[in-house]
């Protein structure tokens, strides 16, 4: 399994992976090879069936989601970039980062953009605005079946009410920034991958 | 009076006290034998009943109640004390309590001396098994369970090699001071001082909660500062009998080091094990306790002292064993027992374990004076000394190896205050206290150990403040509790599982999901009474919530019309009628509530407070009478919103859809509302306007949907009414769940 998967990732991928998400070496190598055994079709993308079969999403509440969260745009397919480009949000916030150069484009495990990320889980619409109905849909897969929907709807919207200030009845990317600005976000959103 | 009081109470000894503690009987005093009227010893009876005695009016009768009388006595003394500080705001804001009390405690030790008696000292049995279980117990049971859990590693990284280190560095110093011929110490031996470094070297709760809770720093130091205290009791038992052992024989082998560390896991894991199980019994026990409730406090104390006293009967850690059955039993016991438990439980936990901290801090200062002093001038300084430097390597060196696995690292700031939060208190005196009087060197060691601890209570407790403020330390965020918070962390909590479930990686997380998971499946069925168990987390979260604010709503007298979900009702317009319902009925479940007699409003409190139970005077502002002319005022316009006709012009919409499930009332179906009898009895006062809402409601009562939406209402509303578990604040978070 280790020598296949080395022979099929080129040294030049790994750096260009390497520069764009932050992950050492080792840590592409071995997520390469989580990313083959997962492949089983062994065509080098992953569908979502791939997903699927991984048994932590299939009782995960927001499994959907996050399967979802790792295809871009329209797609079905999802190549080890953008699998790595996914996981990238969750790599956690190195002090040294912290200080680099303002004017190169933010990493994709700062603050914000983990944020973003789990924003755009809520957002499924993209208008950049969680509304009361997305909000119902994410409490309703938490919460189970047992719930009646006017309870549902009054912890929605008792939540809104908290978070929203310009009064749109929804919550926006900033609003959602403030709200969880109490929240250690860098810790939350981390994964310790193994080096 | 009192002086003849001192003066007696001088003259015994405190290990009578326990025997008082425990109820082993008070000596039943001289009055007994003169009511044996057919004893065997014929002539000391006629001698009795030919003496007659003119009967007694009023007699003084000292000994019968001298234990009880003092024991009082000085408690009451102890609480005057801390009275008379609060009365004084500048001297309370600088200096901390435990410094004063311990200057209270030196001068009646003074006081007791200039009379002519022997002070009593701080008898180590009595700490051991009065004083301290309760200041445990207290922070065990309110231990703020996320935090702690995200950082255990660290805390247990410093609790067992941060102490192993401090005692085994400075005993080993000590030791090579001993040898130096000018000292004058050569009869001390390795073993000796290594005992010796063993009891100075652990980091006192006490002493380290008394401080800390009133400088309010972040919560990340506090738990890693606190946590260790609490973790390293393991370490100091093992240590201390260890050396203590081995001192007598004088010779320590390869096996008995072995043994030392197999002693080690026993010893935390075994005290960790007797903890869990008797939460469980705990928890198991509430469940049945609906009948009962006025007992449910005693479950929780009870058995967690007897958590204790099974695991120090055991020579295992009673520390670990008291936090294990507090953290275990909270999340079930919470969910079982009423609304008044959970306030006394609190209550009394704070009382018990802030008259025992006040309590050993004023004898400390009192054994100062008394106990047997060995002055070293070389000895003591370098102990001070060797103990700051120690603690200071130790986090240092510590920290730099941590920081290696930590997602957040430690930065040099918080570095420093938890190195300078290393405080040593009681436990180290009583443990000194225990050596036996064959060590030739106790007294050295006693006074080396008072030394060192009024050194860091006095300057240490005392500088900390200041230089917190100075080093701009981040403080504790104070926030209310959000739902958006919770549901956000909850949600993230998932994420995260799936993300590592995504690449293989069995992380915290995964365990985590796994343990919350088994707890709901197995654990909560079986520990949990009714049908609460199976209540998700976010919706207990939600309700106690409402029922706070409600609670605080009325009791300052705000009108429900100030309801902070006025703006939703600016959408109910296009929405669908049931909604608009649905808001009346909570703000008429609000007006409820407010005839609820048990309306005292449970206030966050961040569990670290030890003086004030609620934020600022919330409590002691409400007054009855205030309460009452709210619940009147509540009740006359609850009538008025029920009896209005349906054409009136009326502040609120459809007030004509109110469909107030009268019905329902009658027909309560036994299954889904247990909790309504148990309010029966709880309650003295009854919903007062009941019945006559029954009669008020009129007009239109809506369709099949709404009523039966609205025996779904009343379910509810019977559940919220009876109010099986207590407020759950954001700290008080469930552990199985939340974290």
């Amino acid at each position: 399994m280790g020598s296949r998967a080395s022979t099929l990732l080129r040294e030049e991928e790994i750096e260009e992976i390497k520069k764009e998400t932050g992950f050492s070496h080792s840590q592409i190598t071995r997520l390469y090879s989580r990313f083959t055994s997962l492949d089983k079709g062994e065509n080098g993308t992953l569908s979502r069936e791939d997903f699927q079969r991984i048994p932590e999403l299939a009782i995960n509440p927001l499994g959907d989601r996050i399967i979802n969260a790792f295809f871009p745009e329209g797609e079905d397919q999802v190549n080890f970039r953008g699998f790595m480009r996914t996981l990238a949000h969750f790599r956690p916030i190195e002090d040294n980062e912290k200080n680099k150069d303002p004017t190169a484009s933010e990493p994709l495990n700062s603050r914000s953009n983990k944020l973003l990320f789990a924003f755009r889980l809520y957002d499924l619409d993209r208008d950049d605005k969680i509304s009361r109905d997305e909000l119902l849909q994410v409490l309703r897969m938490m919460v189970g079946v047992n719930i009646s929907d006017e309870q549902l709807g009054s912890i929605a919207d008792r939540t809104i009410q908290e978070a929203d200030q310009n009064g749109d009845n929804s919550i926006s990317f900033n609003e959602f920034i403030k709200v969880l600005e109490k929240v250690d976000v860098e810790q939350k959103m981390s994964i310790r991958f193994l080096h | 009076m009192s002086v003849h009081a001192l003066r007696k109470s001088a003259s015994s000894s405190c290990s009578n006290i326990l025997v008082v503690f425990v109820g082993i009987g008070l000596p039943i005093e001289a009055s007994a034998p003169a009511y044996q009227s057919h004893g065997t010893e014929g002539s000391h009876l006629t001698n009795i009943t030919n003496t007659k005695k003119a009967f007694p009016v009023l007699a003084v009768n000292y000994e019968h109640v001298r234990k009880p009388f003092e024991i009082a006595l000085w408690i009451l003394l102890a609480l005057l004390m801390k009275l008379g500080f609060h009365l004084i705001p500048r001297l309370s804001a600088v200096v901390p309590e435990s410094c004063l009390l311990i200057v209270v405690g030196l001068l009646v030790g003074g006081l007791i001396k200039v009379i002519g008696e022997e002070p009593p000292v701080l008898d180590s049995q009595l700490f051991f098994l009065c004083l301290l279980p309760p200041i445990i117990l207290d922070a065990g049971y309110f231990l703020p369970i996320r935090p702690f859990t995200e950082n255990v590693g660290t805390i247990l990284v410093f609790a067992v090699i941060g102490t192993l280190w401090n005692a085994f560095f400075m005993g080993g110093l000590l030791y090579a001071l001993c040898q130096i011929e000018s000292v004058g110490l050569s009869g001390v031996d390795l073993l000796a001082c290594l005992l010796f470094g063993s009891i100075v070297s652990a980091v006192d709760p006490v002493a380290v909660l008394a401080v800390f809770e009133e400088i309010h720093i972040n919560e990340l130091v506090h738990i890693l500062v606190f946590g260790e205290s609490l973790l390293n009791d393991a370490v100091t038992v093992v240590l201390y009998n260890l050396f203590e052992e081995f001192s007598k024989v004088g010779t320590v082998t390869v096996l008995d080091v072995f043994l030392g560390v197999v002693c080690f896991f026993v010893v935390s894991l075994g005290g960790v094990l007797v903890g869990a199980i008797y939460g469980f019994l705990a928890a198991f026990t509430s469940r049945f306790t609906s009948h009962t409730r006025v007992i449910e406090p005693l479950f929780v104390f009870l058995y967690s002292y007897m958590a204790y006293l099974s695991s120090e009967m055991f020579h295992l850690s009673g520390i670990m064993a008291l936090i294990a059955c507090g953290v275990v039993m909270r999340p079930y016991v919470e969910a079982n027992i009423s609304h008044k438990s959970y306030t006394t439980i609190k209550y009394f936990l704070k009382m018990w374990s802030s008259v025992s901290e006040t309590l050993i801090f004023i004898f400390l200062g009192v054994s100062t004076v008394a106990g047997p002093h060995a002055w070293n001038w070389t000895f003591v300084i370098t102990t001070v000394i060797l103990c700051l430097v120690s603690r200071v390597l130790g986090v240092i060196g510590l920290t730099f190896i941590i920081n290696k696995f930590r997602i957040v690292k430690l930065t040099k700031k918080d570095q420093f205050i938890v190195a300078y939060g290393g405080l040593r208190g009681a436990i180290a005196f009583s443990l000194g206290y225990l050596l036996s009087n064959s060590h030739q060197m106790r007294n050295l060691f006693l006074t080396a150990i008072i030394t060192v601890i009024f050194f860091t209570v006095f300057v240490q407790g005392m500088t900390i403040r200041p230089l917190v403020e100075l080093l701009a330390v981040k403080k504790k965020k104070e926030s209310k509790p959000s739902i958006n918070e919770e549901i956000h962390t909850e949600f993230l909590d998932h994420l995260l599982t799936g993300v590592e479930g995504v690449c293989g990686h069995y992380g915290h997380y995964h365990w985590k999901e796994k343990l919350n998971r088994f707890n709901k499946t197995y654990v909560k069925r079986w520990l949990i009474a009714g049908e609460n168990f199976k209540e998700p987390e976010l919706i207990a979260f939600y309700r106690k919530m409402e029922l706070k604010q409600a609670i605080m709503m009325v009791e300052s007298g705000q009108l429900p019309s100030v309801l902070p979900s006025t703006i939703s009702m600016q959408n109910i317009q296009p929405r669908a009628i049931p909604r608009v319902s649905k808001k009346r009925e909570e703000e008429i479940r609000r007006i409820l509530r407010a005839n609820l007699q048990n309306n005292k409003q449970k206030m966050r409190s961040r569990s670290y407070s030890r003086h004030t139970l609620f934020d600022a005077d919330e409590e002691d502002n409400v007054s009855e009478v205030r309460l009452r002319k709210t619940k009147m005022e509540m009740e006359r316009r609850m009538s008025h919103y029920l009896t209005v006709p349906a054409n009136r012009e009326s502040p609120r919409p459809g007030v004509r859809r109110v469909s107030f499930p009268t019905v329902h009332f009658e027909q309560p179906s036994p299954p889904s509302t247990p909790d309504a009898v148990s309010l029966e009895e709880e309650e003295e006062e009854e919903v007062p306007k009941r019945p006559s809402l029954k009669a008020d409601i009129e007009g239109p009562r809506g369709n099949a949907s709404d009523n039966h939406q609205g025996e779904l209402d009343y379910q509810r509303l019977a559940r919220c009414l009876s109010d099986p578990g207590p407020n759950k604040d954001k700290e008080d978070d469930d552990p199985f769940m939340s974290c």
